[in-house]
């Protein structure tokens, strides 16, 4: 699904991600652990073709195919999903008209009948409800005034709605209390399929407590530093990240 | 029903690839000779076969005009106009008055369906009880069709250009014809005062709520003719009225000056709600071109309890400088202002209103969203102020303004004035840039580039966008996303 090679990028000057190589199967989840500032965001942002996040050397492929000259929106018709660590807010645009735009969108880039509106109301309300959002947010502007919680759970109200082939989930769980975070991960687990694959970005060994990796692996220095299962994620936890910390040290 | 169908479909199929609107009609004209002087004045004025007061009126307001200097103080760049190097008459030739449609020059009807305007409103012909919208069609100067006369005559709404009302209605022309904005108010009113060619007639008698919508397009078509339209709209005691105002004008390669009149008079109890929405042509790319858009626009609420409400999106012309205030001179009187001015290119706007509260316990709202893009300079202007004797006064300030690209400017200024210690006055603004943010997530989502700038866009102008009829809504939604193509990437 996803094959990453020998990826360098830059943002400005800096060099973030030196020599990442990842892959990942449809059907895993795969989790990125790291300390902050290992450019885990920026790897998300490259894989999602965010502007000013330029990959100097390497390979990003989606099913075999060089997605690097894309732009956001090609890919995200491609299948990619980004559920963003800090949602953007869009003041005056109600949340429903935004997703119908945003799936239409994508219908038209791949050559789909767009959806008509009963046939999207019934979709967007019933992914709703299985996330706890109540339908009058639905009418409110997007993220506008919404809590962290909220925004979260309409991150993935969108991803349940766009059926991505390859998500990424970027620090989902930040800023989260206990019961969202069950109520976001079960969203993340009712759309686990073996077409799909899930790039899980986070900090914390709590989340994959409830969205089960298939692999782990640690970023750190802009690589990848070492890949594992899921018993890797509680290794972290107990001796956090100073070895690999100590690593760049030396 | 079906008349808004077909607006709204008229609206879709505008081309989004370019400015459609640039072809021109091959009509005759009849014109006065170019310049400006007493004798031309003169010709306009026997040209209509006006009284005598209103020659009297118009020359005395060109004598005014040549002791007048030109105003600078607005933030617009623009070459000297050579006012002596313009035409002040033109009218199309035609059988003199037409009774019906079938009387109009084909060509003229077939402008207006590429305009999209459903002037024929084939609804209203077959006799369908309808919501509906009437038409008074202002064809460069003159009115040369005017639709559901004698259905607005059942209501006793007289609805007519000017011109013919100077005639059938003198004492209500002459009682309120420059009473709201004199003859010596500035500049640019005074040259119209003087050389105005016609416009809009509208009285709605005592009690009487206007039975549909009343629209005027407005359409400038001969070269080099500066257009000069009069309004005047009275609301007789405790009347409504709804009038909309839509413009597109062929393109040009000279510049075009528009230095248009409105005055409304709202008496005790009455409301009129004044929509417009302009799309002249901004100039080319270059920022060569484009219409000059001098406009003075007010209304008074003469009665206790009137209202006044303007409603305005600009997107086109080269230069707009442009007003509409409200004067809140009767007790308990209201006046709103909600506009969406949108620059892209090199135009230029300078708009805003004002409220001048002169009554008691007098309200106003203003609600304006500036959106520039390219190398636009967009000014908001507004002056809000309470006389001493207003006591209650209160004015909300909302002033918004979204900056598109690294090129374009957006300037704020208010002036606030109070002479009575018991007004409230607040005043509210931003200034703020679509965002790399919002435009990478909604892009993530699947929407282009220019879709997630138009809904972006969108959501900036929505308050504004629901003061409109729907109708207009619709042409004005899609009107925001056509001028701010290329905006963006």
């Amino acid at each position: 699904m996803l094959e990453i090679k020998d990826l360098h990028v830059s943002v400005g000057e800096r060099e973030i991600i030196k020599g990442l190589t990842l892959s990942v199967k449809a059907g895993e989840v795969a989790a990125i652990m790291g300390p902050n500032g290992t450019g885990k965001s920026t790897l998300s942002y490259v894989i999602a073709g965010r502007e000013g996040y330029e990959a100097t050397s390497g390979d990003v492929r989606l099913n075999g195919e060089n997605i690097l000259d894309l732009d956001p929106a090609e890919r995200a018709a491609k299948g990619v999903f980004l559920a963003f660590q800090y949602p953007v807010e869009i003041p005056g645009v109600a949340t429903m008209t935004f997703l119908k735009a945003a799936l239409n969108a994508q219908r038209r880039a791949r050559g789909e009948p767009e959806l008509q509106t009963p046939e999207f109301m019934k979709r967007v309300k019933e992914a709703a409800a299985s996330l706890g959002i109540a339908p009058d947010m639905l009418r409110r502007p997007l993220n506008a005034g919404f809590s962290g919680g909220e925004k979260k759970r309409m991150e993935i109200l969108q991803m349940a709605l766009l059926q991505p082939r390859l998500a990424i989930l970027d620090e989902t769980d930040s800023g989260l209390d206990i019961d969202a975070l069950r109520v976001v991960a079960d969203g993340v687990n009712a759309l686990r399929s073996p077409e799909r694959a899930f790039v899980v970005i986070t900090h914390y060994q709590r989340l994959l407590e409830y969205i089960r990796p298939d692999s782990v692996h640690v970023m750190a220095q802009g690589r990848i530093m070492r890949s594992g299962g899921p018993e890797l994620a509680l290794e972290l936890e107990e001796r956090g990240y100073q070895d690999y910390i100590a690593q760049e040290a030396a | 029903m079906a008349a808004r169908q077909e607006t709204v479909a008229r609206v879709e199929s505008i081309d989004v690839d370019a400015y459609k609107y640039g072809f021109s009609t091959d009509i005759e004209s009849e014109k006065a000779p170019k310049g400006l002087n007493e004798d031309i004045v003169r010709f306009i004025s026997a040209k209509k076969n006006e009284p005598q007061w209103l020659t009297d009126w118009r020359l005395e307001a060109y004598r005014r005009w040549l002791t007048m200097p030109e105003p600078r103080w607005a933030r617009v760049h623009y070459p000297r106009i050579d006012f002596q190097d313009l035409y002040y008459y033109s009218a199309p030739k035609s059988t003199p008055g037409p009774k019906s449609l079938d009387e109009v020059d084909p060509e003229l009807l077939r402008t207006y369906e590429k305009l999209g305007i459903p002037l024929r409103e084939q609804e209203i012909l077959a006799g369908v009880e309808t919501r509906r919208v009437a038409v008074d069609a202002v064809f460069d100067s003159v009115s040369v069709a005017t639709t559901f006369k004698a259905e607005l005559a059942k209501a006793g709404v007289i609805f007519c250009p000017i011109s013919e009302a100077v005639h059938t209605h003198p004492e209500l022309v002459q009682k309120y014809l420059g009473s709201v904005v004199p003859v010596t108010d500035n500049f640019y009113a005074t040259l119209n005062s003087a050389v105005f060619s016609d416009g809009s007639f509208v009285y709605v008698p005592k009690g009487v709520r206007c039975p549909m919508e009343l629209s005027t397009y407005f359409r400038i078509n001969e070269q080099n003719t500066g257009q000069f339209e009069r309004t005047l709209i009275i609301a007789d005691e405790g009347s409504y009225v709804s009038y909309l105002e839509g413009c597109t004008a062929p393109k040009r390669d000279e510049n075009q000056l528009h230095a248009a009149v409105v005055e409304l008079i709202a008496l005790d109890d009455a409301e009129i709600k004044y929509s417009t929405v302009q799309n002249w042509y901004p100039g080319d790319s270059e920022g060569r071109g484009g219409i000059y858009n001098f406009v003075t626009k007010r209304g008074d609420c003469r009665g206790r309890n009137s209202h006044i409400s303007w409603t305005q999106v600009e997107t086109g012309s080269a230069i707009t400088w442009k007003y509409p205030s409200c004067i809140l001179r009767g007790d308990g009187s209201q006046g709103e202002f909600y506009s969406i001015a949108v620059s892209n290119g090199y135009q230029q706007v300078d708009s805003g209103t004002k409220m001048l509260h002169l009554g008691k316990n007098t309200k106003s709202r203003i609600i304006s969203k500036g959106i520039s893009a390219g190398r636009s300079q967009n000014t908001y202007r507004g002056q809000v102020s309470a006389h001493r004797k207003a006591d209650g006064a209160r004015n909300f300030t909302q002033c918004d303004s979204l900056l598109i690209g690294p090129n374009c400017g957006a300037h704020t200024v208010p002036y606030i004035e109070s002479k009575n210690p018991s007004a409230q006055f607040e005043h509210e603004a931003t200034t703020s840039k679509i965002s790399e943010d919002q435009l990478f997530y909604a892009m993530q989502r699947g929407l282009s580039a220019e879709e997630a700038t138009a809904l972006i866009v969108n959501g900036f102008v929505r308050d504004v966008l629901q003061q409109l009829p729907m109708e207009f809504a619709v042409e004005a939604q899609k009107l925001i996303s056509i001028s701010l193509e290329g905006s963006v990437g």
